[in-house]
């Protein structure tokens, strides 16, 4: 599969008329075969094709004037049908409905990576084409033009590339940051570059078995998404972050679950999982009191109060409302106000003072089904716990049998500048201890 | 101190001499290298000053006088050994590659071969497909010999200066097509003793927009395609002269790609396996993210060297090709 350009037939040529097509799509063309006329601003020349294949596109009509550089046509395998349109390939970037992470984020920033392969399903535009890669094939980016539209939040299948065969370079990804109203790094680049309509006619696309036009949006960013955008991008490139990540058994933790819950009979209020993990790590926090804890210029803050966020996912994104004084707290206290709260937030209930002041934060995936994850910490915490979910798994046994385990993996993200690898590897060894031994929670 | 204006052949001249006269075990052997004052008279007047027990005439027999210097080295003596071209170190690879690299590791530490094998390298003018050998890239591959090429005067007499004192085997491959060449270099000892860091590129040229990485014949050819570049066309194109080819400068040659995003390699050997190939990997392998335009070569043509003139320089790296591959990768 090769694009053909508009080539430079002359020094001084900038564009070229294309005279007459010599080929017609489908039509066999051998490498060194003249498939067009071009005429230069000095004369009308021959063509010649680079590659060998089928004829599958023609983007210009004959009498059309063409920027050098601009793709013509393209030429397929011999072997392959002509293209199908726009299948948005690799499902890839868009991550799952699960508000993933943290306080404010789609766990992974997973969109950021980098070549955003085809995922906008490259309209095949009725009237002008786009002249972006027009089916799910993969984007051309020089290695350095896809660092910069990453650092930037550039979505480059909305970029047209003025390199050789279309690629994208460094100067192609600056001049759209200079012309598209994007300029603000944002968190999921998905829709970050407008529409880009080149004065190109109108691909035959008529053929049957064209898709309906797709079309892109753009979505204004509502205040949260703002929020969880411009919070989580500080933290992720402002906060050095480690992770560490432990394995669990989660069996005591099950049975005293279904013990309390046995006894609290019909009707009573049922402890979760989480709850169980809300009271351990808050157990945990006040053995390691360094994890709760704040960078703060030149110095560090400490929290006397264990203020405790909890992510709860809602449908604009997610919020973190915080269990006030959890110190203190019963696992019944815990499990109702975390119960009021979450509801609260998905009704959008909640008063400021409700999520914020937050010292630690607790993100649970376990009910989407995460094994584990690494959340971005929430500003201006130092600590995250990121909770997978209760798998069962073969074990063996101290007696060296091999047994139906319940295990369980939680991972702490922290910032190295005031949580150090040691704390926050006792902190998860607190919790682990406690975990295993629910029954310490008590003292 | 004033800089005199000397050239490449009588920078290597002065090298000699200087080591000739700092150390009693420094001598020179090799083919006419004695009463003759060498094939390309480097070795002038070096006879008549230090005697023929220290400036010696060696039989046509490439084997038998490396192997010779390699065991002087072995035993405490510091040989410069020259080769005629390094064409004919071909007869006595198996010194050159094998037994000097390998001594140290064969012996357990207990012999080392601090020699120096020099004299021209790589394609010079008219001397047809055996005596213009490019043998960088062969000698490259293998661990243990450090390799410089100057492509000016001053390094030209620095770098052999640092190779006569270096503890390993250096091969000093000199470019016959710049004996003549001229260039500013320091007084001779004892006023100044001018060394040359082996394993340090220099910035022959300062641009922003394109990186040339060359050394030897194609320092001069670089630097010429560069200023007709940017008058033609504006681009302004740094060239490095990579000076030593092992070791290898990458932290200088990834600083300038790292600004300049595109890169030229000009190199003066063949294209398969030669020394653009390595650089090439390198440049990818580190700094993959800084690249805005797949690494251009140019290098001899896969081919062997015709006689005739005109077929010569279409088969040669040239001005004219790096100024076509600078070009391409620009987009202009």
């Amino acid at each position: 599969m090769a694009d053909i350009t508009m080539p430079k037939l002359s020094d001084t040529m900038t564009e070229g008329t294309l005279v007459k097509w010599k080929k017609k799509v489908g039509d066999k063309v051998e490498s060194g075969e003249v498939i067009a006329e071009v005429e230069t601003d000095k004369a009308t020349m021959e063509m010649e094709s680079f590659d060998e294949g089928i004829l599958t596109e023609i983007y210009v009509q004959e009498g059309q004037k063409v920027e050098i550089g601009q793709r013509i046509a393209r030429i397929g395998d011999a072997s392959s049908p002509a293209p199908k349109t726009a299948t948005p390939a690799a499902p890839s970037t868009q991550s799952p409905a699960a508000p993933a992470a943290t306080p404010a984020t789609p766990a992974a920033p997973s969109t950021q990576t980098t070549p955003v392969p085809a995922s906008s399903p490259a309209a095949p535009a009725p009237g002008p084409a786009a002249t972006k890669p027009a089916d799910g094939a993969r984007v051309k980016a020089s290695p350095l033009a896809k660092k910069v539209a990453a650092s930037k939040g550039i979505d480059l299948s909305a970029i047209v590339g003025s390199g050789p065969g279309g690629r994208i370079l460094e100067k192609d990804v600056m001049a759209s940051t200079a012309t598209v109203s994007v300029a603000k790094p944002a968190a999921a680049p998905v829709y970050a570059a407008a529409p880009m309509v080149a004065p190109v006619a109108a691909p035959s696309r008529t053929a049957a078995g064209v898709a309906p036009a797709l079309a892109d949006r753009r979505v204004p960013l509502t205040g949260m998404r703002k929020a969880i955008a411009d919070r989580l991008l500080i933290s992720k490139t402002q906060i050095p972050h480690f992770y560490l990540h432990v394995e669990v058994d989660a069996g005591p933790l099950m049975k005293i679950r279904a013990e309390i819950n046995q006894a609290a009979g019909e009707g009573g209020n049922k402890i979760s999982v989480n709850d169980l993990i809300l009271k351990a790590t808050i157990a945990a926090i006040a053995k390691n009191p360094k994890t709760n804890a704040s960078f703060d210029g030149d110095a560090i803050a400490e929290y006397e109060r264990i203020n405790l966020a909890v992510a709860v996912a809602v449908d604009e994104g997610l919020v973190t409302p915080v269990i006030r004084d959890a110190r203190l707290r019963s696992l019944t206290d815990i499990s109702l106000t975390v119960k009021d709260l979450a509801a609260r937030a998905r009704t959008k209930k909640l008063k400021p003072e409700e999520y914020q002041g937050g010292t630690f934060t607790v993100s649970n995936l376990g009910s989407y089904g995460i094994d584990q994850f690494d959340a971005i910490i929430n500003p201006p915490q130092s600590v995250i716990l990121s909770v997978g979910r209760v798998m069962k798994q073969p074990v063996v046994t101290e007696a060296g049998e091999l047994a139906v385990g319940e295990r369980l993996n939680l991972g702490v993200s922290c910032d190295h500048r005031v949580v150090d690898g040691a704390i926050g590897a006792a902190f998860l060894a607190s919790l682990k201890s406690l975990i295993e031994n629910p029954v310490t929670m008590l003292v | 101190m004033t800089l005199r204006e000397i050239t490449y052949r009588q920078a290597l001249n002065e090298a000699l001499a200087e080591e000739l006269e700092r150390d009693q075990n420094v001598f020179l052997m090799g083919e006419e290298v004695a009463q003759y004052n060498g094939a390309y008279k480097i070795s002038q007047g070096l006879l008549e000053r230090f005697g023929p027990k220290r400036v010696i005439d060696a039989p046509i027999a490439e084997a038998g006088f490396a192997g010779i210097g390699i065991g002087a080295a072995m035993v405490g003596l510091r040989p410069i050994v020259e080769f005629m071209t390094f064409s004919f170190s071909l007869v006595a690879f198996d010194q050159v590659a094998n037994n000097a690299p390998n001594i140290m590791t064969m012996s357990g530490g207990q012999f080392h071969a601090p020699i120096v094998f020099r004299g021209p390298n790589g394609p010079a003018h008219q001397l047809g497909a055996t005596h213009m050998h490019a043998t960088e890239c062969l000698y490259a591959n293998f661990p243990g010999l450090k390799i410089v090429v100057p492509a000016t005067p001053r390094d030209a007499k620095g770098l052999l200066k640092s190779a006569v004192r270096d503890e390993a085997p250096v091969l000093v491959l000199e470019v016959e097509m710049l004996y003549a060449f001229k260039g500013m270099v320091e007084p001779p000892m004892p006023e100044f003793d001018l060394l040359v860091p082996i394993g340090k590129a220099s910035v022959a040229r300062e641009g922003s927009d394109v990186t040339i990485l060359s050394y030897g014949r194609t320092v001069p050819m670089a630097l010429h395609a560069a200023e007709q570049i940017e008058k033609e066309h504006g681009i302004h194109a740094e060239v490095i002269d990579l000076r030593s080819i092992k070791p290898l400068d990458l932290e200088t040659i990834l600083n300038s790609v790292t600004k300049t995003h595109r890169v030229v390699v000009a190199e003066q050997d063949r294209p398969f396996c030669g020394i653009g190939a390595e650089l090439t990997f390198q440049i990818q392998q580190h700094i993959f993210d800084e690249l805005d335009a797949p690494v251009a070569r140019v290098a001899q043509e896969e081919v062997a060297v015709p006689y005739n003139e005109a077929l010569e320089h279409a088969m040669l790296p040239n001005e004219e090709k790096i100024v076509a591959a600078v070009r391409a990768t620009c987009g202009v």
